[in-house]
């Protein structure tokens, strides 16, 4: 090909990033997210004035020892998350790998627990349109409703961060992130605190509620 | 190259670990004030402590406190945003 620019080819080879414009990018993304899981908060907050005693009562029935580890669990990742893009400014590779495989298992630790919850839960005969469900007040159903969208989207959200982080992992082993060059780091733990957020408002709408 | 943010490399690791035991402790009241308290006082806790704790996730653990002032005005732009909806909806079913 021939042109003005295949003259000088190492004009050409020089990647162009734009930092600030990357960050921006990756907070427009997450005022989305906050806009999706709003509605979903003014939902529950509508029917919780409607239903004030099924939602109470559904709020006893959860497990809050599940629901207040999980939040020990999810905010200690946040500060594996906040360290590992520190060390890695400091060019303190080996902490900033340490750090970031913490998160990802405390990310693993939460959605088994999770399992282990709803498992029970759908064991005692409490999902969506069970047989047993349907037979109790319109507002338990709803309330069951909420909880499992709700936290099952929150839960997705892990899982897509844990896919994230662990992407970003190879390429702290692979070195193709630096001290000089962390801003995909930064950005994967933008979501990541992000998703810590959403279930520090999970915890009491579901958990504490009662 | 530039770095991605110079302010950064000041932030010391002891600020991220006073943050998350204050996220900690902020929980355990949380905890503790449903257990203990009047239902009315534990709802008050939980509409004033749980903004806190985004509020400090946000602010240290995402940058924000260190950001350009545009930035953090489209974060409030935003919340404020939902603020407003959540007013409007509970305007909306109070007086139907």
């Amino acid at each position: 090909m021939s042109g003005p620019f295949s003259e000088s080819p190492s004009v050409q080879s020089e990647e162009h990033k734009d930092y600030e414009g990357s960050k921006l990018g990756m907070w427009l993304f997450l005022f989305t997210e906050i806009i999706l899981f709003g509605g979903l908060f003014v939902l529950y907050s509508g029917y919780r004035a409607k239903y004030p005693n099924e939602f109470h009562q559904g709020g006893q029935d959860l497990n809050t020892v599940i629901g207040v580890t999980n939040t020990v669990i999810l905010l200690t990742s946040s500060l594996t998350m906040a360290i590992a893009i520190a060390a890695i400014q400091r060019a303190n590779r080996k902490l900033s790998i340490g750090c970031l495989a913490a998160t990802i298992l405390f990310g693993a630790a939460f959605l088994l627990n999770k399992y282990v919850e709803w498992s029970g839960e759908i064991r005692h005969g409490i999902y969506p349109n069970s047989p047993q469900l349907l037979e109790e007040p319109h507002g338990r159903q709803i309330f069951f409703g909420l909880y499992y969208s709700m936290t099952g989207l929150h839960g997705l959200h892990v899982l897509a961060g844990i896919i994230l982080l662990s992407v970003m992992l190879t390429f702290l082993i692979r070195k193709r992130i630096s001290s000089e060059d962390f801003n995909r780091l930064e950005n994967s733990g933008l979501y990541w605190h992000l998703v810590d957020v959403i279930w520090i408002f999970l915890l009491p709408l579901f958990y504490l509620a009662a | 190259m530039e770095a991605t943010n110079k302010h950064l490399h000041s932030i010391p690791y002891r600020t991220y670990i006073t943050v998350w035991l204050a996220l900690l402790a902020l929980t355990a009241i949380l905890v503790l004030a449903g257990e203990l308290f009047h239902e009315a006082l534990a709802v008050w806790a939980m509409l004033v402590l749980t903004p806190v704790k985004a509020g400090l996730v946000f602010f240290f653990f995402m940058h924000l406190k260190y950001e350009r002032t545009a930035l953090k005005a489209l974060v409030f732009m935003t919340l404020g945003l939902l603020v407003m909806v959540i007013a409007l909806f509970f305007l909306d079913i109070s007086y139907r």
